[in-house]
């Protein structure tokens, strides 16, 4: 027994190692938003700094391309949320014929390499003449969130019980009100996740987007471009932003939905 | 009143083409079109043979492609043999910790990939922690370098997709009902034999969606081999976004892209049906 607990204890340690392989980066990525650089690149430590987050919006590219890549994953996770959703509760709300290459259809995206993805929406584009930028970025972006979207929101849809619609029309209710008052707010919680995932894929895409994007550049395609010109901690400070900002979103959804949890439970209604 | 209860059934019959309708199309129009036009570009080669840009990548960049299965292979089964360790004690002896640990999984997702990457670069450097501290453990020569390895290049790739690979593993292990695992040890199994016999076996679901998830993006990553690694470390992705964005050599990208989608396509489906499970999702 006491090489199985000697075992175990490896086992923990072994874990808290790779724990610490997957922080590293970002510990690194944190610090170096107080470096003061010698030159122009951030690569290399110098001195505690405040100044870059003191002045987070110095450089103007970066603001743009920042706030370029904000309101792309704004738009595309609107439009991903509402069809994967569609999606998903068509599948878990009825048998239908062609389910099955729908769900073949939903998962191709995601076993196609990105630049595949890429390379043939560029095919697409050239064809068409279209002039790559905004709108072409939003639709590939569109294109992989909502299979994500769909597949998140189904599996939170796994084993939901159908038959409370049934319940609500059965009082009288109409379908439109059963849907608002019954169906949305049960499935609400699988669409908010699904959608916070979708907005940080759309965010963090750089092999796609790099494709689709014409001249216009994404935060990641800025910091892409970054390493020929000049790498400032700036860099580094939006990026500790976005951490602690999705950081504070996930813990508020989190809260969101063990209150709407523990309602539901209060109210007697079967959990999804 | 008959009427109205037909109309209702048709109208139930329609609604699910109803709600896929939108996503489909879309799905259809920017995801299965564009595969068309990628083809239909591979073959536009203009005055040559319709074969050419085939010929071209197949004769002149197959040591991408190998290098580029070779990397991702690599990272695969590293991710694999750092990740299942991890999932393992988050699912069977985290406790109260377990959701912690899952968010510190799916923490470096909130940082920009490329950010990400670029921080290897800064602790991989010449004059960065990682080198100094192998100097001083005599691991490694002074003029030696960690920066424009193939070491650093799989290292990034597995940092990268290891979540992927942690994730599914996770899910697998959490569905597992315990009191199998105490029925084998009852029965007078070893805690090693009981894993071996219960709990692998019943985990291979995730093994194999996570070693998807994290091979396929892997082959297809460009970023690792370019910000961590030399020329000679360059992979698939960068020829092909080379020739798409800067060469411009139309007929050639779309064929690598096309014999590189081919190549995947037929490994998935001869590894689904070696390891076979369609849950993919």
């Amino acid at each position: 027994m006491r090489v199985a607990r000697l075992g175990a204890r490896l086992l923990d340690g072994y874990a808290a190692m790779v724990l610490g392989y997957l922080f590293l980066p970002i510990l690194v990525i944190v610090l170096y938003s107080f470096n003061k650089p010698a030159g122009k690149f951030n690569f290399v430590w110098k001195s505690f700094s405040l100044d870059a987050w003191a002045d987070p919006f110095r450089y103007t590219a970066l603001v743009d391309a920042m706030s370029l890549s904000l309101r792309v994953a704004a738009v595309s996770t609107l439009v991903a949320t509402v069809f994967g959703a569609l999606i998903a509760l068509a599948l878990s709300r009825y048998r239908f014929r062609g389910s099955g290459p729908v769900s073949l259809l939903l998962i191709l995206p995601l076993t196609t390499p990105e630049v595949v993805l890429g390379s043939s929406l560029l095919s697409l584009f050239l064809d068409f003449d279209a002039r790559t930028g905004f709108a072409t970025v939003v639709i590939a972006h569109i294109m992989f969130s909502v299979s994500y979207v769909a597949l998140t929101v189904r599996a939170r849809l796994r084993g939901f019980d159908w038959t409370l619609e049934e319940a609500a029309m059965d009082l009288g209710a109409t379908p439109f009100r059963v849907f608002r008052k019954v169906t949305l707010p049960l499935i609400a919680p699988g669409i908010a996740a699904a959608a916070m995932l979708a907005f940080a894929l759309s965010l963090d895409d750089f092999v796609i987007t790099l494709f689709t994007a014409g001249s216009k550049l994404t935060y990641p395609l800025y910091v892409y471009g970054a390493r020929r010109a000049a790498f400032p901690p700036q860099i580094n400070v939006l990026a500790t932003a976005i951490l602690v900002t999705s950081l504070l979103l996930l813990g508020a959804t989190v809260v969101w939905q063990q209150r709407t949890l523990r309602q539901r439970t209060a109210g007697g209604l079967p959990l999804p | 009143m008959a009427g109205t209860a037909a109309g209702s059934e048709r109208q139930n019959r329609l609604a699910p083409y109803l709600l896929i309708a939108p996503g489909i199309l879309w799905l259809l129009v920017f995801f299965v079109v564009p595969l068309v036009a990628l083809a239909q570009t591979s073959v536009a080669t203009g005055d040559g043979p319709w074969w050419d840009g085939y010929a071209r990548a197949l004769g002149n960049y197959g040591t991408h492609f190998l290098r580029s299965f070779r990397y991702a292979l690599t990272a695969t089964l590293l991710a694999l043999v750092l990740g299942y360790p991890l999932a393992y004690v988050i699912a069977f002896r985290a406790g109260r910790l377990k959701n912690l640990l899952l968010g510190l999984v799916i923490l470096p997702f909130f940082t920009t990939f490329l950010v990400r990457t670029f921080a290897w670069k800064t602790i991989l450097s010449d004059s960065g922690p990682a080198a100094w501290l192998l100097r001083q453990a005599h691991l490694l020569s002074e003029s030696g370098r960690l920066l424009d390895t193939t070491l650093a290049v799989v290292g990034g790739l597995t940092y990268n997709f290891l979540p992927f690979m942690i994730l599914p593993i996770y899910v697998s292990l959490e569905k597992i009902d315990r009191r199998l695992v105490e029925a084998a040890q009852d029965l007078y199994s070893t805690p090693l034999g009981a894993f071996r016999k219960v709990v692998l076996p019943l985990s291979l679901p995730g093994v194999f969606a996570g070693s998807l998830l994290t091979f396929i993006p892997a082959t297809g990553d460009f970023i690792n081999a370019e910000l961590l690694g030399s020329p000679n470390q360059q992979m698939i992705g960068t020829v092909i976004q080379n020739q798409f964005l800067e060469v411009r050599d139309y007929p050639l990208a779309a064929s690598l892209s096309f014999v590189f989608m081919a190549i995947i396509t037929l490994g998935v489906m001869a590894y689904t049906r070696v390891l076979g499970t369609e849950d993919l999702g």
